[in-house]
């Protein structure tokens, strides 16, 4: 199955960034207006004229989301490995390295735990920007040790999702961090402990399709791209037009997949909330 | 030893096949005898298939796990197991045919076998969708898994599908929902699960069946994490460059016991499954009758911890700080 549409997906090297360069201004590529960079930093990295939500990095996730931006990052050591010998137009071993610099990274995603709004939580949130966010043996490994971690600690797990799917390169082998992942959720289910998903654009095909959509709550950001199949596959393959604002946040609301949409500003707040209602006084 | 579908790699084959058959239709009117010709053409035939199916690439395995007359789930089920009752729907919004399944009996004991199914013709091809399942099939699936759990029933699925069902209603009912919940129930089951590769193992829409204890493949099955078309399509941004995607994916029996996916390839006969399929079920059911009393000596819970580990130490990198 074809998981992703080519340009959202793309392992890094043709996607488009939502955030032109211009120095000190950025341009939002929803209203196209141009805005003062520290103005976008301020207000959570979303658009102050339209509200459009800009993608961010793992880093400034965790950032805005724990308790005086503090956390203890775990398994930062862990690198990828091209355990296939995968070649397509450049080797696997080349893209892995040019992402690590490019997005600043070992790999897609950051984990730590830490605490929001005094809560405790183990927390993993994903770096597009790294071969879009796409889940290979590293993903998988940090998101597992991150559940298996929140049962250590008897904590909640959030996920901050944000990915083109599994990644193709790692063949087989990504696509079994599904069943890994869902596997260590089940655990942490029997352990009585909550799960918060947080679907951030994009969320589609693997990870949609494993720990993303087994949240205990599911929350949403505004317009963010949810679903399985990548848009440009079923528009290929029914040969129609796609419903209007199809697999995105607000239409996976309506049809019962999400529990709310989430403003990023609203976030921390919501999370907390929910931490402190599900973990039943647990600190 | 023949078929009505040759495979463009088969056709050196196919035509002495031809030959044969031309030789056959002229001995008839009595005029020639042709009994020897033929038996040498036919020896040819064999060798030649023998030789071509010794040496297949990765792309070509793929056809052949796709071939049209390769047995599909419910052949296998109804060879294999007895007395099997079809059980259908989701009881949530509707039967979806692209998911067999029900209640039978290997070597005696009741078990939940359940799979992907393709159709055989045109219109059952379509009732079938393609063997691409809609989140209710999923549903069906887990539905059939939880009541062999609830009755202490051994659960065998057989895989065979190219995907998920990438449409409209599939998103909108929650295909992502419903694979993602079969892979958290499935690795928590208190019962022997066996799934087995028998064709095309397409990505999510495969392994939501597929979280088991042990898995079978079929010598010319395939299990890949993306069609080898759709990544080329996206990587290669060439669709036609899928024999070079089928090699690079690792997408084939022998590499995926290597890399700790499968655990036991069920040979194939010279040509394929379909070719000789008596054959296939006998050593599939050896296969599957060996593999289950295995899992039964286990106590349940050491069954369950070994299946989350089995899964929990797949995958590959670099961790410096162990």
């Amino acid at each position: 199955m074809i998981w992703f549409k080519k340009d959202i997906l793309a392992n890094g090297e043709d996607v488009k960034s939502v955030r032109v360069p211009l120095g000190l201004w950025i341009k939002c590529e929803d209203c196209g207006d141009i805005i003062y960079k520290k103005d976008a930093e301020k207000n959570f990295d979303v658009c102050p004229k339209c509200g459009h939500h800009f993608r961010v990095s793992a880093r400034v996730r965790l950032s805005m989301t724990m308790d005086d931006g503090v956390f203890k990052e775990h398994d930062a050591d862990i690198e990828p490995v091209d355990a296939l010998e995968f070649k397509d137009l450049k080797k696997y071993k080349d893209r892995i390295r040019s992402s690590q610099k490019d997005a600043d990274i070992k790999d897609a995603l950051i984990s730590c735990d830490g605490h929001i709004n005094g809560h405790r939580a183990s927390v993993a949130a994903f770096d597009f920007s790294f071969m879009g966010g796409s889940m290979g043996s590293v993903v998988g490994e940090k998101i597992t040790r991150a559940v298996e971690r929140a049962i250590r600690l008897k904590c909640a797990v959030i996920i901050f999702s944000a990915s083109g799917g599994a990644r193709m390169q790692e063949g087989i082998l990504s696509l079994m961090q599904m069943a890994k992942t869902s596997a260590a959720l089940a655990r942490l289910k029997s352990a009585g402990l909550p799960y918060i998903s947080v679907l951030t654009d994009p969320t589609m095909g693997g990870v949609t399709a494993s720990f993303a959509m087994l949240g205990d709550v599911i929350v949403a950001e505004p317009k963010a791209l949810i679903g399985f199949a990548g848009p440009r596959v079923i528009a290929e393959t029914i040969r129609q037009k796609l419903p209007e604002g199809f697999q995105r946040s607000e239409y996976l609301l309506e049809h019962g997949m999400v529990d709310m949409i989430v403003e990023r500003k609203m976030m921390k707040d919501t999370l907390g909330n929910l931490l402190a209602m599900l973990s039943r006084g647990k600190r | 030893m023949t078929t009505r579908h040759w495979l463009e790699f088969e056709k050196p084959v196919e035509d002495v096949y031809r030959k044969i058959d031309e030789l056959a239709g002229s001995s008839a009117d009595g005029s020639y005898r042709h009994g020897e010709e033929i038996q040498k053409l036919e020896k040819k035939a064999e060798h030649l298939l023998k030789e071509i199916y010794s040496k297949l690439t990765p792309w070509q395995i793929t056809m052949v796990a796709r071939h049209a007359e390769r047995p599909y789930t419910l052949d296998y089920i109804k060879n294999i197991f007895d007395g099997f009752i079809e059980l259908h729907g989701d009881r949530r919004f509707k039967d979806d045919p692209a998911i067999a399944g029900g209640i039978a009996r290997l070597d005696g004991i009741p078990v939940v076998a359940l799979g992907h199914q393709k159709g055989r013709n045109t219109k059952e091809k379509i009732r079938r969708n393609f063997g691409m399942p809609n989140p209710e099939g999923y549903r069906k699936a887990l539905r059939l898994m939880e009541l062999a759990e609830r009755f202490s029933m051994p659960l065998f699925t057989f895989i065979d599908t190219p995907g998920a069902y990438p449409g409209v209603g599939a998103e909108e009912r929650g295909q992502s929902e419903a694979i993602a919940y079969n892979l958290l129930r499935m690795s928590e089951l208190k019962i022997p699960v066996v799934a087995t590769v028998i064709g095309e193992g397409g990505s999510g829409g495969a392994l939501a069946i597929g979280v088991a204890d042990r898995v079978l493949m079929l010598e010319y099955s395939t299990y890949s994490v993306i069609s080898p078309e759709g990544c080329a399509a996206i990587l290669w941004k060439d669709g036609a460059k899928a024999d070079i995607a089928a090699k690079s994916l690792k997408i084939n029996a022998p590499e995926l016991l290597r890399l700790g996916v499968a655990n036991t390839i069920i040979k194939e006969p010279i040509g394929g499954a379909h070719r000789e399929p008596e054959t296939v079920y006998k050593d599939m059911k050896t296969a599957l009758v060996a593999t289950l009393k295995d899992l039964s000596a286990m106590p349940v819970d050491k069954l369950v911890e070994q299946r989350y580990q089995r899964f929990r130490s797949i995958g590959a990198f670099y961790d410096k700080g162990a």
